[in-house]
C-alpha cells in the first residue's frame, strides 16, 4: 500500500470536515460576534501602520508613473527603503528576498543615498558570487538533459547550445525526447538542419526515456562529443510528469553518467520560478539554469532567489530566438540591468 | 496546510476580533497583509498600490455590518474589490456577423497555438464551422505544430509555407468566405512587445485581418513584466480580452490582476491543461481566491453545506480538534465526502493546502483498499483500534483482501493523522471562521 496516500486522504477528509464544520459553526457564531463586536477592546498594536498609509496616499499616481525612481532622492529615510525594496520587488526578486537583502543594506549604515546604491550592488552580486558556471563535460558522449515547464524555451536552448559547442569544435547530437507537443519533433529537426547537427527522434507518443537513450547510443556510436536531450515542456505540479522526467534520467544513466541537467526558467516568469527550481531539482537534480527571454523588458529577479535557496547556478542566458542569442551569466552585467532604473 | 494569507489573516483575525468599527490601524495593518499576499501572487507592485489605496477608501468609509468582524469586513471588501478588478463576471466572445475573425497575440510560449486549437474545439462542439490560420511564420515548426493540432480536433488549418503572414491572413479570409467558415481563428508569432518591427507586422496582420477579438494570450506564471506586456501589446491591438493559460500550475496567477489593471480588457479564457478540451470560461471570483490564496473556498462551502449535515459536521469537526475523531466517525464523514465530487477536486480547492499536499495525484484504487479495511473492521475496532492485536489484524486483512502489514500501516498513519490534524484543525478553525462570514 502506498504509504502516503493514506495520510494524504484522510488530511483531505479532514480537511474538509473542517470546513463543513466551520461553515456551520460560523453561521451560528455571527450572532455572538455582533454582539461581541460592541464591546472594549484593548488598543490597536499595528506593526508598520505608518508605512502604509504613508504609502498610499502618494499610491494615487497612474500606472504609468510605475517605480518612482529609488535614488533620485537625497534622503536615507522610510520612503527611500520602501522604495528600494520595492524595486527589487518589481524586478521579480521577490519579497522575502528582497526585505532581506534591504535590511542587510540598512544594516551597513549607508551614509549617502550613493552609497547604499552601491551597496546594493554589492549585495546582489555578492548574493551571485562564488559559482561554477562552467558547462559540465565529463563523460564522452557528455549528456546534457534540458528540462522544464511549457514554452520556456527549451528547444531554442538547445539549438543554441549546440551551435556554441559546435563553435568550440565540439560536435553535438540532439535528442527528440519531447515525443508530447505536437510538432516538437519538426522544431528540433529544422534546427538540426540549420545547424547541420544530427537529430535522433521517434514517433509522436513514443516513450521519452527510450528515445532519449536511442539518442545516447547513436551519440556513442557515431563518436559524437555531446548529446543534448531535449524533452517535453511539463508543470512542476504534475507528479506523473515529473516521475516520467526522472525515468528519462533513470534509464540514461543505465549507460553513462548525466553531466548536466540545465533546467530553463523565462524570465517572464514570477516567484513561481522559485518552486519550478525546486521541484525539478527534487525529481531531476537540476545542475545548472538558463535564463531565458532577457531581451525583453522582464529582469528574471527571480534567480537571485533561487540561487540563494537551492544553490543551482546559472549557467547561461538566452537574448533572443537565434541560434547566436546564448550568452553565458555574467552576474555584474545581469545586476546593472536588474537595477537598471535603480 | 493552512498556508499563506489564511495564517496571516487568522492574526490580523485575534487582533481585531470584537472592535466596533475599522479603525485606521486596523484596516492599516490588514491591508499589509494583503500587500504581502499580492505580491507573493506576482501582482504587479504598482498595481498592488493602486488597488490596495481603493481598498483602503472603501474600508474606511464602510459601515461595519453588524454581522460581520471587522477582520471579516476587511477581506470581504478585499475579496470583492479582486472580483470586480477582473471583471466581476464571466465575459464571453463578442458576437458579430460572419466569418467571426479571432486574433491571438502574445509573448513567445505564452500558449497562443495550443489555445487557438481549444478555442476551434470549442466553437466547433458549439455548432460553429472554424478555419484555423497559420499566421506564426517565425517558429520553426510552427505551422506543423498547428497543423497536429487541427486534425485531431478536425478543424481545417489555412497554410501556406512560404509567405508573408498578412498576406496568409488575407488568403485565409477569402477561403472562409468560399468555404462557409463563420468564424477564424489567427495564430500569429510569439513577439515581444517592445519589438518595433514585429508589433508593426502585427498591426499589419490586424489591418488586413480586422479582427472581431483580439485575444491576448498571458501565462499564468507571469511576474511582474505583466503589466509591460499588457501595456505594449494595448499600445498596438486593439486587445479585446486576455486568456490566462497554464493555470492547471500552482501559480497564483496574480499576472491576471496586473493584466486587467492595464488592459480594462477581460480574461475570457483560462487554459487548464494541454489536452485541446482544457479550456475554460474565466471565472473571476475563483480567481480572486486563488490569488489570496485561499482556495476555493466558497465553493467549497457551499458543496459542503448541501451535503453534510450541519450539525454532524460541526460535532465531527470539534471532535477532531479534541483528537477524539475515530475511524468509525471517519468512514460516516468520509461517506457524505465522497457526495462532493472526487477527492482530487476537492483537494484542489482546500484553501492553503500546501502545494506539496496540492501535487498529490491521488489513486482512487488506494481509496478503495483504505475503505475495505476499516469496513471489515467491527465497530467496535473502529473506536478502539488499540484492540487490534495479531489475530484481528488477520481477519480484517483476510477480510479487505490485504495484508496484516496494510492493517497496520493504515492504523498507523491513522493515530499520525490523528495527532497533526489536532493541531492543525486547530489553526484551521481559527482561520476559516473568518472567511465562512462574508458569504451572505
Ligand atoms: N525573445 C526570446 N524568445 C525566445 C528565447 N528563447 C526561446 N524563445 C522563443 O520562445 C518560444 C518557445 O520556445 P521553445 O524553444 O519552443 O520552448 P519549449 O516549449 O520550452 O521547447 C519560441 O517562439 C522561441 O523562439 C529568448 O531568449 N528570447
Ligand atoms: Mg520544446
Amino acid at each position: 500500500m502506498g504509504s502516503a496516500e493514506v495520510i494524504v486522504i484522510l488530511q483531505i477528509v479532514l480537511a474538509v470536515l473542517v470546513i463543513a464544520g466551520v461553515a456551520w459553526f460560523v453561521v451560528s457564531r455571527r450572532r455572538d460576534d455582533a454582539a461581541l463586536a460592541g464591546a472594549p477592546a484593548a488598543p490597536p498594536r499595528p506593526r508598520t501602520a505608518g508605512r502604509i498609509t504613508g504609502r498610499i496616499s502618494k499610491a494615487s499616481q497612474s500606472l504609468g508613473g510605475a517605480l518612482r525612481s529609488v535614488f533620485g532622492r537625497g534622503a536615507l529615510d522610510q520612503e527611500f527603503w520602501d522604495s528600494m525594496e520595492e524595486a527589487l520587488i518589481g524586478a521579480d526578486v521577490g519579497v522575502a528576498a528582497s526585505t532581506d537583502i534591504v535590511a542587510r543594506i540598512r544594516e551597513r549604515k549607508p551614509e549617502s543615498t550613493d552609497d547604499a546604491r552601491r551597496l546594493l550592488r554589492e549585495e546582489l552580486e555578492a548574493e551571485l558570487s562564488g559559482r561554477d558556471r562552467e558547462l559540465n563535460l565529463g563523460s564522452k558522449p557528455a549528456v546534457i538533459m534540458v528540462v522544464g515547464v511549457n514554452g520556456t524555451g527549451k528547444t531554442t536552448t538547445i539549438a543554441k547550445l549546440a551551435h556554441r559547442l559546435k563553435a568550440d569544435g565540439k560536435v553535438p547530437l540532439l535528442g527528440a525526447a519531447d515525443t508530447f507537443r505536437a510538432a516538437a519533433d519538426a522544431q528540433l529537426r529544422t534546427w538540426g538542419d540549420r545547424l547541420g547537427v544530427d537529430v535522433v527522434g521517434g514517433q509522436e507518443g513514443a516513450d521519452p526515456a527510450a528515445v532519449a537513450f536511442d539518442a545516447f547510443q547513436a551519440a556513442r556510436s557515431r563518436g559524437r562529443d555531446v548529446v543534448l536531450v531535449d524533452t517535453a515542456g511539463r508543470l512542476h505540479s504534475k507528479h506523473n510528469l515529473m516521475a516520467e522526467l526522472a525515468k528519462i534520467r533513470r534509464v540514461l544513466e543505465k549507460e553513462s553518467a548525466v553531466d548536466e541537467v540545465l533546467l530553463v526558467l523565462d524570465a517572464t516568469g514570477g516567484q513561481n520560478g522559485i518552486s519550478q527550481a525546486q521541484v525539478f531539482t527534487e525529481a531531476v537534480g537540476v545542475t545548472g539554469i538558463v535564463l531565458t527571454k532577457l531581451d525583453g523588458t522582464a529582469r528574471g529577479g527571480v534567480v537571485v532567489a533561487v540561487e540563494r535557496l537551492l544553490g543551482v547556478p546559472v549557467k547561461y542566458v538566452g537574448v533572443g530566438e537565434g541560434m547566436e542569442d546564448l550568452v553565458p551569466f555574467d552576474p555584474h552585467e545581469f545586476v546593472e540591468a536588474l537595477l537598471a532604473d535603480a | 496546510m493552512f498556508d499563506s494569507l489564511t495564517q496571516r489573516f487568522e492574526g490580523i483575525f485575534s487582533a481585531l476580533r470584537g472592535k466596533g468599527r475599522l479603525s485606521e490601524a486596523d484596516v492599516d495593518a490588514a491591508l499589509r497583509e494583503v500587500r504581502l499576499a499580492l505580491l507573493e501572487a506576482d501582482v504587479n507592485v504598482a498595481v498592488v498600490r493602486s488597488f490596495l489605496a481603493r481598498v483602503r477608501d472603501r474600508a474606511l468609509g464602510a459601515d461595519v455590518s453588524k454581522s460581520l468582524t471587522p477582520g471579516q469586513q476587511v477581506i470581504k471588501i478585499v475579496h470583492e474589490e479582486l472580483v470586480n478588478t477582473l471583471g466581476g463576471e464571466v465575459a464571453p466572445l463578442r458576437q458579430s456577423s460572419p466569418p467571426q475573425v479571432i486574433l491571438m497575440v502574445g509573448l513567445q510560449g505564452s500558449g497562443k497555438t495550443t489555445t487557438a486549437g481549444k478555442l476551434a474545439k470549442h466553437l466547433k462542439s458549439k455548432g460553429r464551422r472554424p478555419l484555423l490560420v497559420a499566421a506564426d511564420l517565425q517558429r520553426p515548426a510552427a505551422i506543423d505544430q498547428l497543423e497536429t493540432l487541427g486534425r485531431r480536433v478536425g478543424v481545417p488549418v489555412y497554410a501556406e509555407r512560404k509567405s508573408k503572414p498578412a498576406r496568409v491572413v488575407k488568403a485565409a479570409l477569402k477561403e472562409a468566405t468560399r468555404a462557409g467558415h463563420d468564424v477564424v481563428i489567427v495564430d500569429t508569432a510569439g513577439r515581444l512587445q517592445i519589438d518595433d518591427a514585429l508589433m508593426k507586422e502585427l498591426a499589419d496582420i490586424a489591418k488586413v485581418a480586422e479582427p472581431d477579438e483580439t485575444l491576448l494570450v498571458v501565462d499564468a506564471m507571469t511576474g511582474q513584466d505583466a503589466v509591460n506586456v499588457a501595456k505594449g501589446f494595448v499600445e498596438h491591438t486593439d486587445l479585446t480580452g486576455v486568456v490566462l493559460s497554464k493555470l492547471d500550475g500552482d501559480a497564483r496567477g496574480g499576472a491576471a490582476i496586473s493584466v486587467r489593471e492595464v488592459t480594462g480588457a477581460p480574461v475570457k479564457f483560462a487554459g487548464v491543461g494541454e489536452g485541446l478540451d482544457d479550456l475554460e470560461p474565466f471565472y473571476p471570483d475563483r480567481m480572486a481566491s486563488r490569488i489570496l490564496g485561499m482556495g476555493d473556498v466558497l465553493t467549497l462551502i457551499e458543496k459542503a453545506e448541501a451535503t453534510f449535515d450541519a450539525q454532524e459536521a460541526e460535532k465531527a469537526a470539534e471532535k477532531m480538534v479534541k483528537g477524539e475523531f475515530t475511524l468509525e466517525d471517519f468512514l460516516a464523514q468520509f461517506q457524505q465526502m465522497k457526495k462532493m465530487g472526487p477527492l482530487q477536486e476537492l483537494l484542489a480547492m482546500i484553501p492553503g493546502a500546501s502545494s506539496a499536499l496540492r501535487n498529490v495525484e491521488i489513486d482512487e484504487q488506494e481509496i478503495k483498499r483504505v475503505e475495505a479495511i476499516i469496513y471489515s473492521m467491527t465497530p467496535e475496532e473502529r473506536r478502539n483500534p488499540k484492540i487490534m492485536n495479531g489475530s484481528r489484524k488477520r481477519r480484517v486483512a483476510a477480510g479487505s483482501g490485504t495484508s496484516p502489514q496494510d492493517v497496520n500501516k493504515l492504523l498507523r498513519q491513522f493515530a499520525d493523522a490523528q495527532k497533526m490534524m489536532k493541531s492543525l484543525a486547530g489553526r484551521g478553525l481559527a482561520g476559516l471562521a473568518g472567511l465562512g462570514g462574508w458569504r451572505r
